[in-house]
């Protein structure tokens, strides 16, 4: 009654731990519910019906930071709001992927004054910047597989050594 | 930098009850990360049990120093930020900016661009009671209209993306016209949806209006009266469903709405059913405006031939000396205004967003001020969330339409 049963005639699939782990990371990356400003209407429009990001299997999107792996940054942080957004990263459980969207996430874009971060990787590490103001739900999505692209190709070794 | 000063606790005792100091009562924090703040919005809430005794909102989590960005460009250069501030009504709010720019250089607008305006602000009014519509039907667990909604605006976002090449932060409208005429397909791509949208409207109502989920949530919830809304300066649909016949285009007509026919929805009950009672209707008179005024849109120029302060077209700029130095001028100082105070105000999807520009004889504002709809509307929230629950809160929030971009700036 094993699985061999079930599988028919498509034989065996030899594959390493690694890749069946991140395989798994990659297509149940659940993102933050987490917008700021005008990105998080685009990152909206990206979940909906015309774009659909669950075929990525980003459908769900949770707004308790500790059942998710993807924070979206999707708006300018100001001076206010880092300590949050730094908290917010702090409580999700680790392994986290955090994408900076749009301009002002990414640099400050058009805000150079005292209130925006210049780039919220002032506050917390990003693993992907996507460009554009607001960036379509294309490039969101796009920079989204470039993130599922990155895990891929990530190592336990990988792992081991940055929470030693 | 400036000093970080300590507070102590006592100074916000008054803002809670009595209650709440012997642990009678549970503060509680929403926000600013919750899915139902509609954004960066932190709601200290007093309970009791379930039942809000306070609501004190803390503001300025997006605060963004956009007044004060405006102020270090020139009047063509500050347009862009103008987008930025409240991000559902984009187009709105640069009409706003724009129209305080001609009123204070006194440059006159051409009647295609006047007529071109009307119906991209129209269309972004809808996009915008479309957001609205969507997410408060998600707040209210109605999933579906989240899908629909967004459909729909993605037909008007393609609208603006093929006049502008920008689907959100448009900066279409510039002082004296709009940046360059409409492309051929403009009028059928606006046609299709004037075909498609009143029974796409048709759906959402039979979806939600009488749907008895829906109006259990919302029916008596959340009563604003006429006193209260009109003493907190509440503008928009949140004073019109409680019973006060105010709208900027017909008490104060601009760019030309006097010549459409159009109704403003009012309604007296002042809950947050009356409140999407009002917003479902507005969808319905914005699509009239748009058709007529698509209907009449002249052709011609769309842009001021005042040389001093709109720049000449690229083709004018190879063959002539005066263009290539207006060119120049315009795009390396700016124009001067003169030392004056304007204020002007539009109906945005949330009530009257009013700008202050000051000029001082230079090519930049000396003050620009906003009055943003959102900010008034969210001072009444205290007011009327009080003895209700806090699963109505979220009604509540939802049916005033706050953005919070509006509201920080």
């Amino acid at each position: 009654m094993g699985v061999e049963q079930k599988l028919g005639n498509m034989g065996v699939v030899t594959t390493t731990l690694e890749s069946v782990v991140n395989w798994g990371r990659t297509n149940a990356m659940w993102p933050m519910l987490f917008g700021l400003a005008c990105c998080a209407i685009e990152m909206m429009s990206a979940q909906s019906s015309a774009y659909d990001m669950s075929r990525f299997g980003m459908e769900l999107m949770r707004a308790s930071p500790r059942q998710s792996d993807l924070m979206i940054v999707a708006g300018r942080v100001s001076k206010k709001m880092g300590p949050v957004l730094r908290r917010l990263y702090d409580q999700m459980p680790e392994p986290k992927w955090v994408l900076a969207m749009g301009d002002c996430a990414s640099c400050g874009g058009v805000f150079n004054n005292y209130a925006i971060y210049q780039g919220v990787d002032e506050v917390v590490p990003v693993d992907v910047f996507v460009a554009g103001c607001p960036p379509r739900p294309e490039a969101l999505i796009h920079g989204v597989m470039t993130i599922h692209e990155k895990v891929k190709g990530e190592s336990f070794k990988q792992y081991a050594e940055k929470y030693k | 930098m400036s000093q970080i000063e300590e507070v102590s606790l006592d100074k916000f005792k008054h803002l809670v009850s009595e209650r709440a100091l012997t642990g009678e009562t549970m503060l509680l924090n929403m926000g600013p990360q919750h899915p139902s703040t509609h954004g960066v919005l932190r709601l200290l809430l007093e309970l009791d049990g379930e039942i809000i005794v306070n609501c004190i909102p803390d503001v300025g989590y997006l605060h963004t120093g956009i007044e004060k960005n405006m102020e270090a460009k020139t009047y063509q250069k500050a347009e862009v930020m103008t987008d930025r501030l409240d991000y559902m009504n984009t187009i709105g709010n640069n009409l706003a900016y724009v129209m305080a720019v001609e009123k204070l250089v006194d440059l006159d607008v051409p009647v295609r661009a006047q007529g071109l305006r009307v119906i991209l602000t129209e269309l972004q009014r809808i996009a915008s009671h479309l957001v609205w519509l969507g997410t408060s039907g998600l707040d209210l667990a109605a999933m579906s209209m989240f899908l629909y909604c967004f459909r729909e605006r993605e037909q008007i976002l393609d609208i603006f993306e093929l006049v502008s090449g920008q689907r959100m932060m448009t900066t279409y409208f510039r002082p004296g016209g709009v940046w360059r005429d409409v492309p051929v397909e403009f009028e059928k791509a606006v046609r299709d949806f004037i075909k498609i949208f009143p029974k796409r409207v048709d759906e959402y109502e039979s979806l939600l209006t009488k749907n008895p989920l829906f109006l259990d949530r919302m029916l008596g919830i959340g009563k604003l009266s006429k006193e209260v809304a009109l003493s907190y300066g509440v503008t928009g649909p949140t004073l019109r469903a409680s019973g006060v016949d105010w709208d900027l285009r017909k008490v104060r007509p601009y760019i030309g709405y006097e010549q459409y026919d159009f109704n403003v929805p009012v309604l007296t009950e002042g809950d947050t059913y009356a409140r999407y009672l009002v917003r479902v209707q507005e969808l319905r008179e914005s699509m009239k405006i748009v058709e007529q005024a698509l209907n009449k849109l002249p052709l011609g120029p769309v842009r001021s031939e005042n040389r001093k302060f709109v720049p000449p077209p690229r083709s004018e700029i190879g063959v002539s000396m005066e263009s290539l130095i207006h060119h120049f001028k315009l795009w390396t100082e700016g124009f001067p205004a003169p030392k004056a105070s304007i204020y002007n105000a539009v109906e945005s999807p949330r009530g009257e967003l009013g700008l202050l520009l000051e000029g001082d004889g230079g090519p930049k504002p000396l003050r620009v001020h906003l009055r943003t709809p959102s900010f008034d509307n969210l001072a009444v929230l205290s007011q009327i969330v009080k003895g209700h629950l806090v699963a109505d809160l979220v009604a509540i929030l939802s049916s005033i339409d706050i953005v919070l971009g509006d509201i920080d700036r």
